[in-house]
C-alpha cells in the first residue's frame, strides 16, 4: 500500500476511536441519538450500492428497511425477548428476498422507468402492511422486549442498555463498511461500475449485466435489512411510514449531500441531514420549509455532484465524530 | 353482487379512471416534454384541491373556485419552472427526484401556513347536486357523471392541440429534437415554460374536481402521486393516448378491487403494473428508450 493510501486508514482509526469513545463523553440522549444516525447512515450507505455503484436509483429501499423491522415484530413473542441470532438473519433474508423480486421486475427496465417501478413495488410493499391486518395494520406495532443475544443461555449484550446498543450498532456499521469496500473494490464492484458508466461497452465486454445488477440490488437490500432490524429494536415500535417512500427519498438526499462516489459519504450525508433536522426542529416552527429549501439549493448549487464541493466542504476540517470512515474512494476509475 | 351495485362501481371506477387521466397526463406532459421526473406533481393536486376549498369558502361558487384555482396553479407553475425546474433540463434523474422532493416539503409546509391541517369538505355546485335515473332502479350522482364528462373534454382537447395544431407539432418536434426546434427559430425555452405550468395545472385541476366528492387534507397528494406514476408507466411515458388505457386500467382495478377483494385491495394495481412490464418493460404504448 502506498503512502498516498496510507493516511485515509490513519483518518479511518481516528474516527473509529472517537466513535468509541463518544458514549463516554455525551450524555444518554446523545449515545441514543448516535445510534439512531448510525442505523440511517447505513441505510443510506446500503442504497449507494445501488444508486453511486450501480447508477440505478432505487426509490423503494425504505421498503427493505421496514420489511425487516417488521419481520422481528412478527417473530417477537409477546412478552418474551426473541433470540437476535435467529431473528436478524431472518429478517435480512426477508429484506433479500424482496429485493431479489422487485429487482428482478425493475432491471427490466431503464432510467426512470427504473426509478417509478422502484416507486410503485416500494409502495405495495408499504399498503401491504398499511391495508391488511398484519402487525397492527396502519397502527403498527410494539416490540415489547428487545431481542437477546444468548449462547447455551447466557446472555452476552443487554441492548436495553443505550451503551450496549450503541456498541452493537457501530460494530454493524464497521462490518457494513468492510463489506461495502470490499465489494467496491472487487472484480464485482468494478463490473458493477462499469455498467453504469457504459452499459453498451460492458456489455459488449461480455458481463452478465442484468445478473450484476441484481446481486447488487439485492446485497443492498438486505443490508437496508440489517439497518432496518437494529431501527426496530431501538425504537421497539414498527409502523408503516417505515416503508414509506418519503422514506427512501430522505435517504436518497442523503446518499447526495455525502457523495455517490465513495463508501463512507453517505453516512456522513446522513449524519449531516439527521443533525439538520435536530437543530431545525429544535429552533423552527417550519422546519420542513427550510430543510426543502437546503436540499433545493444542493442540488442546484451542485451541479456536477457534490463531490466537486465536498473536498471544500469537509476536507480541511476534521471529519465528523461520529464517522468512521474506512475507504477513501470506493475504487472504480 | 347485483347488477346494479356492479353498476354503480363500474361508473365510480370510470368516474375514478378519468380523474387519475387528468392527473397522471400532467405528469406524462412534463415527463415526456420536458424531461423531468417531478415527484412534487402529488404535492400540487393536493394544492388545488385546498385552493379549491378555500375560494370556494370565500366566494361561495365553485366555478369560481375552479377557474381561479387552475389559473393560480398555472401561475405558479410558471414561476417554478423559471426559478427551479429550468435548470433541471439534461440533468440526471437523481437530481430531479431530489429538487422535487424539496419541493414537496416546501409546498407541504406553505400548505400548513396558509390553510392548517384541517381536513375539509367541498359542496359540489347546487345545479350539479344530486342523483340522476339513469334506469328504473339506477340512480347516480350528477356530480360523478359530470366530472367524467368534463374529463373526456379535457381529454380531447389534450389530443387534439397535440396532434392536430402547430403548438402540438412544435411541441411534439422539441420533444423527439430540441436543437431542431432552436435552429428553426423558435422560442423554446417559453414552450417549455408553458408545457410544465399546463402539467401543474392538470394536477390542481384534478384536486380540484375531486375536492367535491373526496374530503381535502395533507397527505392527499401522496396516494395520487403513486397513483399517476403506475398509470404513466402502464401507459408509457409521453403518450397521453398511454395516459389514458393506463388511468381506465387503474381506476377499474382500483376500484373494482375494493369491492371485490377488499384485503388486497392496496397490491392489486401493482400487480397489475407488475404484469404488463412483463410484458412491455416500457409501458403499453411506450417507445424504446427514454
Amino acid at each position: 500500500m502506498s503512502r498516498a493510501a496510507l493516511k485515509p486508514w490513519l483518518l479511518a482509526a481516528m474516527c473509529l476511536a472517537a466513535a468509541i469513545a463518544l458514549p463516554f463523553w455525551v450524555p444518554t440522549y446523545y449515545t441514543q441519538f448516535a445510534s439512531k444516525a448510525l442505523i440511517i447512515g447505513m441505510l443510506a450507505m446500503a442504497l449507494n450500492l445501488a444508486v453511486g455503484q450501480g447508477g440505478l436509483v432505487s426509490l423503494c429501499h425504505a421498503a427493505f428497511f421496514g420489511l425487516a423491522g417488521y419481520v422481528l415484530a412478527l417473530t417477537s413473542p409477546k412478552y418474551d425477548a426473541a433470540s437476535l441470532l435467529l431473528t436478524l438473519p431472518l429478517a435480512v433474508l426477508a429484506s433479500a428476498l424482496a429485493a431479489l423480486l422487485i429487482g428482478a421486475l425493475a432491471l427490466r427496465t431503464r432510467g426512470v422507468y427504473f426509478i417509478m417501478v422502484t416507486l410503485a413495488f416500494g409502495e405495495m410493499l408499504y399498503f401491504f402492511f398499511h391495508d391488511t391486518g398484519v402487525a397492527g395494520g396502519s397502527d403498527g406495532a410494539f416490540i415489547n422486549v428487545k431481542p437477546v443475544i444468548g449462547i447455551a443461555g447466557h446472555q452476552l449484550l443487554d441492548l436495553d442498555r443505550p451503551l450496549a446498543f450503541y456498541f452493537l450498532v457501530l460494530g454493524f456499521t464497521v462490518a457494513v463498511i468492510a463489506i461495502l469496500t470490499m465489494l467496491a473494490r472487487s472484480p464485482f464492484g468494478h463490473a458493477l461500475a462499469a455498467a453504469r458508466a457504459n452499459e453498451r461497452r460492458a456489455r459488449s465486454l461480455g458481463f452478465p449485466i442484468f445478473r450484476i445488477r441484481l446481486i447488487a440490488f439485492t446485497i443492498s437490500g438486505a443490508l437496508a435489512g440489517v439497518s432496518g432490524y437494529l431501527a426496530a429494536v431501538q425504537f421497539g415500535f414498527v409502523a408503516p411510514e417505515m416503508l414509506g417512500w418519503h422514506q427512501s427519498a430522505t435517504v436518497l438526499v442523503m446518499v447526495l449531500i455525502g457523495g455517490l462516489q465513495t463508501v463512507t459519504g453517505p453516512l456522513l450525508g446522513a449524519l449531516v441531514l439527521i443533525g439538520l433536522e435536530e437543530v431545525l426542529k429544535a429552533n423552527l416552527a417550519q422546519w420542513k420549509l427550510a430543510e426543502g429549501l437546503i436540499v433545493i439549493a444542493i442540488v442546484l448549487a451542485l451541479p456536477n455532484g457534490v463531490r466537486q464541493l465536498w473536498p471544500m466542504l469537509v476536507g480541511p476540517r476534521k471529519p465528523q465524530p461520529a464517522a468512521p470512515k474506512a475507504a477513501p474512494e470506493a475504487g472504480h476509475g | 353482487m347485483d347488477l346494479i351495485t356492479f353498476g354503480v362501481q363500474l361508473l365510480n371506477a370510470i368516474q375514478y379512471g378519468m380523474v387519475l387521466f387528468l392527473v397522471a397526463s400532467g405528469l406524462t406532459l412534463v415527463f415526456g416534454i420536458l424531461g423531468v421526473i417531478n415527484l412534487a406533481h402529488g404535492a400540487f393536486y393536493m394544492l388545488g384541491a385546498y385552493l379549491a376549498y378555500w375560494i370556494a369558502a370565500v366566494t361561495g361558487n365553485f366555478l369560481i373556485a375552479m377557474l381561479a384555482g387552475v389559473a393560480i396553479a398555472f401561475a405558479v407553475g410558471l414561476l417554478l419552472e423559471n426559478v427551479f425546474i429550468r435548470r433541471l433540463y439534461g440533468r440526471d434523474h437523481l437530481a430531479q427526484v431530489l429538487l422535487s422532493f424539496g419541493l414537496i416539503l416546501v409546498i407541504d409546509e406553505v400548505r400548513e401556513m396558509l390553510f392548517g391541517k384541517d381536513v375539509h369538505a367541498v359542496a359540489p355546485p347546487a345545479w350539479l347536486a344530486g342523483s340522476i335515473q339513469l334506469t328504473d332502479n339506477l340512480s347516480y350522482p350528477v356530480y360523478r357523471l359530470a366530472i367524467c364528462v368534463f374529463c373526456l373534454a379535457i381529454a380531447l382537447l389534450i389530443f387534439v392541440v397535440i396532434t392536430r395544431t402547430k403548438i402540438g407539432m412544435i411541441v411534439r418536434a422539441g420533444a423527439e429534437n430540441r436543437e431542431m426546434i432552436r435552429v428553426l427559430g423558435i422560442n423554446y425555452d417559453s414552450v417549455n415554460r408553458y408545457v410544465f405550468a399546463i402539467g401543474i395545472a392538470l394536477a390542481a385541476l384534478g384536486g380540484i374536481v375531486i375536492a367535491p366528492i373526496s374530503t381535502v387534507f395533507p397527505g392527499m397528494g401522496d396516494g395520487m402521486l403513486i397513483l399517476s406514476f403506475v398509470v404513466v408507466v402502464l401507459g408509457g411515458i409521453g403518450s397521453v393516448a398511454g395516459a389514458a388505457i393506463g388511468a381506465l386500467l387503474i381506476g377499474l382495478t382500483d376500484t373494482l378491487g375494493k369491492v371485490f377483494f377488499p384485503s388486497v385491495s392496496g397490491i392489486l394495481i401493482y400487480l397489475l403494473m407488475a404484469l404488463v412490464l412483463l410484458w412491455r418493460p416500457n409501458g403499453i404504448l411506450g417507445r424504446r428508450e427514454v
